[in-house]
């Protein structure tokens, strides 16, 4: 089953209300279904463009566009391994190797146990800490082999589950909006007034 | 007086406020407000290259070919011509050497992954990217890289072909899936390099309209299934001539090579459909050189047709005619059809039923459209209808019927211009972009029409501004009276709104217009069917016509074939009605043919023989005279041009419609005011109470199902769907059925069996069933003359 549960159907109606139009939560229900299976599956395509309103091919077509969506299965933890320009100066490739040899599996392979993806990535915005790297886009700084295989121990082992989510967790705790807090959106096309920042300003 | 007041000043000649003057390549240019430089520049003359921009879609900028010199009074600097508006005094220089080294670069740049297959491409020697790097290119290549590779072409639906290796990311198939055919189910994919054009995975391209897609492409990266290595484009011959496949009347120019037609390619005629086809009208050609064509006259002997030559058939045809006529006078004589040839062999076949005949029992239409007398009416043109401030639409479904007006309406509401109420037994393909849409039960469509009148935002709307309304027949099985009296009682309430009728068989507009109607007292074709079912007529001659399989009614039209005394059938193939003939005469079909036709709005446009006609086939106008001179008559026509001229000259409101008006004429000439036509007796319509029978019938027709163009041509045949009847999906349980499960449904006078589909788009309480597909035949349920028709659905 790899549309969206029952408990998250109910999220993704919530989160298709905090907008004007709902194709404009297409994103956000991606993030929901990769939460959910670790993945964006077909299915939860086909699903979320029922949900917004939009074609399949357009739901896919958006988030095929972002590199951190995923339309196969990964590993519980996703292990970028940045090989631009500084961390590349500053031994990544070593490190890459190393975990390539650790993991038994090629970058962009999946360990057989399902627990780790290895990937090179590009820049990750930390050239001063190079080299870097990041598990589930939590980073770790100037990573060098001996710790990065104590990070793959402490992974493996469950030691750092509080700190590090399973792949597709965007945030642990969900934001609920309650109605009296919300904006109210409006579509654009039924905007008459002026917007409040002008009219008060005026005032 | 020395003085002069300022009121006798000389006035100036007042200013269009939206004119724009600027300077394209040192010489005025005088533009519009809105109007994108590429477009200017077009029009003076001095052509921009580009791959993406495309008058009829909305610009993108995505090929960055258009980049020229736009001096917008900061200094020149590189622009997208197809993404600047004119300005008043903007200068533009499409020849600067800043715009050639920018062209330069770009071809280059989109031929460092293009294959340059052009050898084995069928875009070869049309294709707008082998044209620019040749007129525009550097000529040479500083890319030495590994081009990337895709699997070579994927089918993205089941007639075309996507080869990603040459595609250049232009954007203009996803951009008219999305924003003219509505089916957006093509979309660019990831992005960078790897950016290429996917369908969702098993969902495929699967629009009405996706040929025209291969037309836009600008490089060969989209092929159609029956032209991909056909022919090279030098070696086709081509006429401009228009599409009589629905009565649309869309432009068309009609290609072939060696005597094959290969074909056929929109014409942007702004008026009527702006360049697009849909796959129906674009793929039949097919059916054209189909080895199933009836190619010589056959006469029935006794031991079953034999072919016959020319002389033996009329002489047969010819002497049928004459028995009948002693037999029973020329009243018992019908002539039906007509619809599906020019207007010169409707012309010259009404003058056979009227004149050489003599009876009034002529018509065209095959009793699935509405009384003739509606074409009196005050009649809109397609553009008008798609400005019209308010469209009502009391039609078939548009998209099924008549596709590119479904186009030109879907695109006025969404650029808002104007607003859809819709009457419809079921859901259409208009209703997602209807402002309101009213569900009626067969039978109820005044009630329902009279409802909404009396909604004061529907009346304001109304009194807004135009109102066109959109008349057809949206349910076949019910009689047309409810229709008729819904479309007056609109009429009535918006005086001065005007009507575009929605007939949908090629030329049966043209062919009611100049003839192929009944005279007084004379026999439509339901009342005619009914005569020779009773025994009344001794001869039935069918012209293109085929009741078995179009009448909606096949119990009545299979005992009309069987009471007929005698039948003369003129037609393309050897149809199931052409299969009980004692003559068949054997005709020419589409594009083998010369000639002019009628679209909904009256629209007269030429249609261009571009094939030599196929076996011993005749048109359909010859055929009449030939008959003519045999039963005593002689129209003296020796070409075609003279029974256009004869038309021009004996039918009102086609006295401007002349040979030499037409050559000249490029969007055809609108027919004027039409003869007085009495207005047609409405069948009288009891709606029965609901009983067992409790399923009310809709039927009507889909875009593919058996009608001969479509089932002869190999490549459209296989996308007509067997007969399924569409339930609601609560209506599921009230049968105990599910979805995909075989039920038998019952009327009053027969049983078929079927499958069940679950669709929402019905309404509850009434049954969907799609005319002429293969599998069970729903005609067999209908009777023709019922307000209504009631079936019960039952399990199997």
């Amino acid at each position: 089953m790899t549309r969206l549960n029952e408990a998250n159907v109910i999220i993704a109606k919530e989160i298709i209300g905090r907008y004007p139009k709902a194709r404009s939560a297409t994103i956000p229900l991606l993030h929901l279904s990769q939460q959910q299976n670790g993945y964006v599956t077909n299915e939860a395509m086909v699903q979320i463009a029922e949900m917004v309103g939009a074609t399949s091919a357009e739901v896919l077509g958006t988030a095929t566009f972002y590199e951190m969506f995923k339309f196969e299965p990964v590993g519980k933890y996703l292990v970028n391994i940045c090989g631009t320009l500084s961390c590349a100066l500053m031994g990544s490739e070593t490190l890459l190797h190393h975990a390539e040899g650790k993991l038994g599996v090629k970058a962009g392979g999946t360990t057989e146990d399902g627990l780790f993806t290895l990937e090179r990535a590009e820049c990750q915005a930390a050239c001063t800490e190079a080299p870097c790297l990041q598990v589930n886009y939590r980073y770790r700084y100037k990573v060098t082999t001996a710790e990065l295989d104590q990070l793959l121990d402490d992974l493996a082992a469950g030691r750092l589950d509080g700190e590090v989510p399973p792949h597709g967790t965007v945030a642990r705790v969900r934001q609920h909006i309650p109605a009296d807090k919300a904006v109210g959106p409006v579509p654009p096309d039924a905007v008459v007034a002026p917007p409040a920042w002008i009219t008060e300003g005026a005032k | 007086m020395t003085d002069i007041s300022p009121a006798e000043e000389v006035e100036a000649p007042p200013v269009d406020p939206n004119e724009v003057r600027l300077t394209i390549n040192g010489h005025e240019v005088v533009s519009t407000k809105g109007e994108m430089v590429i477009a200017a520049a077009a029009r003076a003359g001095d052509y921009i290259p580009h791959f993406c921009y495309h008058p009829r879609l909305e610009p993108v900028g995505m090929c960055r070919m258009c980049m020229v010199d736009i001096d917008g009074g900061r200094g020149p600097m590189l622009q997208p011509a197809c993404m600047v508006p004119v300005s008043p005094g903007m200068k533009v220089d499409t020849g600067s050497p800043a715009t050639k080294r920018a062209q330069e670069g770009i071809i280059e740049l989109l031929l460092a992954n293009h294959p340059l297959d052009c050898p084995v491409c069928d875009k070869g020697g049309e294709c707008p990217l082998q044209d620019q790097s040749f007129s525009h290119g550097p000529g040479e290549s500083r890319y030495v890289e590994e081009k990337r590779h895709y699997e070579k072409p994927i089918a993205i639906s089941d007639i075309v072909f996507l080869d990603r290796e040459r595609c250049i990311l232009c954007d203009r198939c996803t951009r008219f899936a999305d924003e003219v055919a509505g089916d957006a189910l093509i979309q660019f994919n990831s992005r960078g390099n790897n950016t290429h054009i996917t369908t969702f995975p098993d969902e495929p391209f699967a629009s009405y309209f996706s040929g025209n897609t291969v037309q836009i492409c600008p490089v060969g990266a989209l092929t159609a299934k029956p032209y991909r290595f056909k022919a090279r484009p030098w070696d086709l011959a081509q006429q401009e001539s228009t599409c009589t496949t629905c009565a649309v009347g869309c432009r068309t120019v009609v290609q072939s090579s060696h005597d094959e037609l290969l074909r056929y390619m929109g014409v942007d005629s702004d008026p009527v459909n702006h360049g697009w086809l849909c796959d129906r009208g674009r793929f039949n050609f097919e059916s054209v050189k189909s080895a199933d064509r009836l190619l010589q006259p056959l006469v029935r002997q006794a031991d079953g047709f034999q072919p016959a030559t020319w002389s033996a058939a009329l002489a047969e045809a010819a002497s049928l005619i004459l028995e009948a006529k002693a037999a029973g006078g020329p009243k018992s004589i019908a002539v039906i059809g007509g619809a599906r040839g020019t207007n010169e062999d409707a012309f010259a076949w009404s003058r056979l039923g009227h004149e050489v005949i003599g009876t009034p029992n002529v018509y065209s239409q095959m009793g699935d459209g509405l009384p003739a007398d509606l074409l009196l009416l005050d009649r809109a043109t397609i553009d008008q209808a798609a400005s019209a401030t308010t469209i009502v639409l009391l039609a078939p479904d548009l998209k099924e019927e008549l596709p590119i007006l479904y186009l030109r309406l879907r695109e006025a509401a969404e650029k808002k211009r104007s607003r859809i109420i819709e009457f419809a037994p079921k859901q259409s393909g208009l209703t997602r972009n209807a402002w309101r849409h009213f569900a009626y039960e067969p039978g109820t469509q005044v009630a329902a029409v009279e409802k909404a009148l009396a909604d004061p935002e529907i009346a304001a709307q109304f009194a807004k501004g135009s109102v066109v309304v959109v008349a057809g027949r949206g349910n076949l099985a019910e009689t047309s009276t409810a229709t008729v009296r819904a479309i007056r009682t609109v009429l009535a309430a918006n005086p001065g709104s005007r009507i575009l009728p929605a007939f949908r068989r090629g030329n049966v507009v043209g062919a009611l217009q100049v003839g192929m109607r009944t005279a007084d007292g004379g026999l439509d074709t339901r009342a005619a069917l009914q005569a020779a079912a009773d025994g009344k007529i001794e001869c039935l001659v069918l012209v293109g016509a085929d009741p078995l399989t179009d009448f909606p009614d096949t119990d009545l039209a299979r005992r009309a074939l069987a009471g007929a005394r005698r039948i003369v059938a003129v037609d393309t193939f050897l149809t199931p009605s052409a299969l009980l003939a004692n003559v068949v005469l054997a005709a020419s079909a589409y594009a083998e043919k010369s000639g002019t036709t009628t679209n909904i709005e009256g629209r007269v446009t030429t249609v261009a023989q571009q094939v030599n006609p196929a076996g011993n086939t005749r048109a359909d106008w010859m055929i009449a005279a030939e008959l003519a001179l045999d039963l005593g008559g002689d129209f003296a026509y020796e070409t075609i041009d003279d029974v256009t001229a004869d038309i021009a000259w004996h039918v009102a409101g086609h006295e401007a419609i002349t040979p030499e008006a037409l050559a000249t004429a490029k969007d055809g000439i609108i027919a004027g005011l039409l003869p007085a036509m009495a207005q047609a007796k409405l069948l009288e319509a009891v709606i029965p109470e609901r009983n067992s029978y409790d399923f009310r019938l809709v039927v009507s027709r889909t875009m593919y199902d058996q009608a001969t163009g479509t089932a002869n041509s190999p490549s459209l045949a296989h996308l007509a769907t067997q007969t399924m009847v569409h339930l609601h999906p609560l209506d599921l349980g009230k049968v105990g059925t599910t979805e995909g499960a075989t039920v038998k449904m019952s009327s009053t006078r027969a049983t078929i069996v079927l499958n069940v589909v679950a669709d929402p788009a019905v309404l509850r309480g009434t049954a969907w069933v799609p005319f002429n597909h293969s599998g069970a035949n729903v005609g067999d349920l209908i009777d023709c003359t019922a307000a209504v028709n009631d079936v019960r659905i039952e399990n199997l």
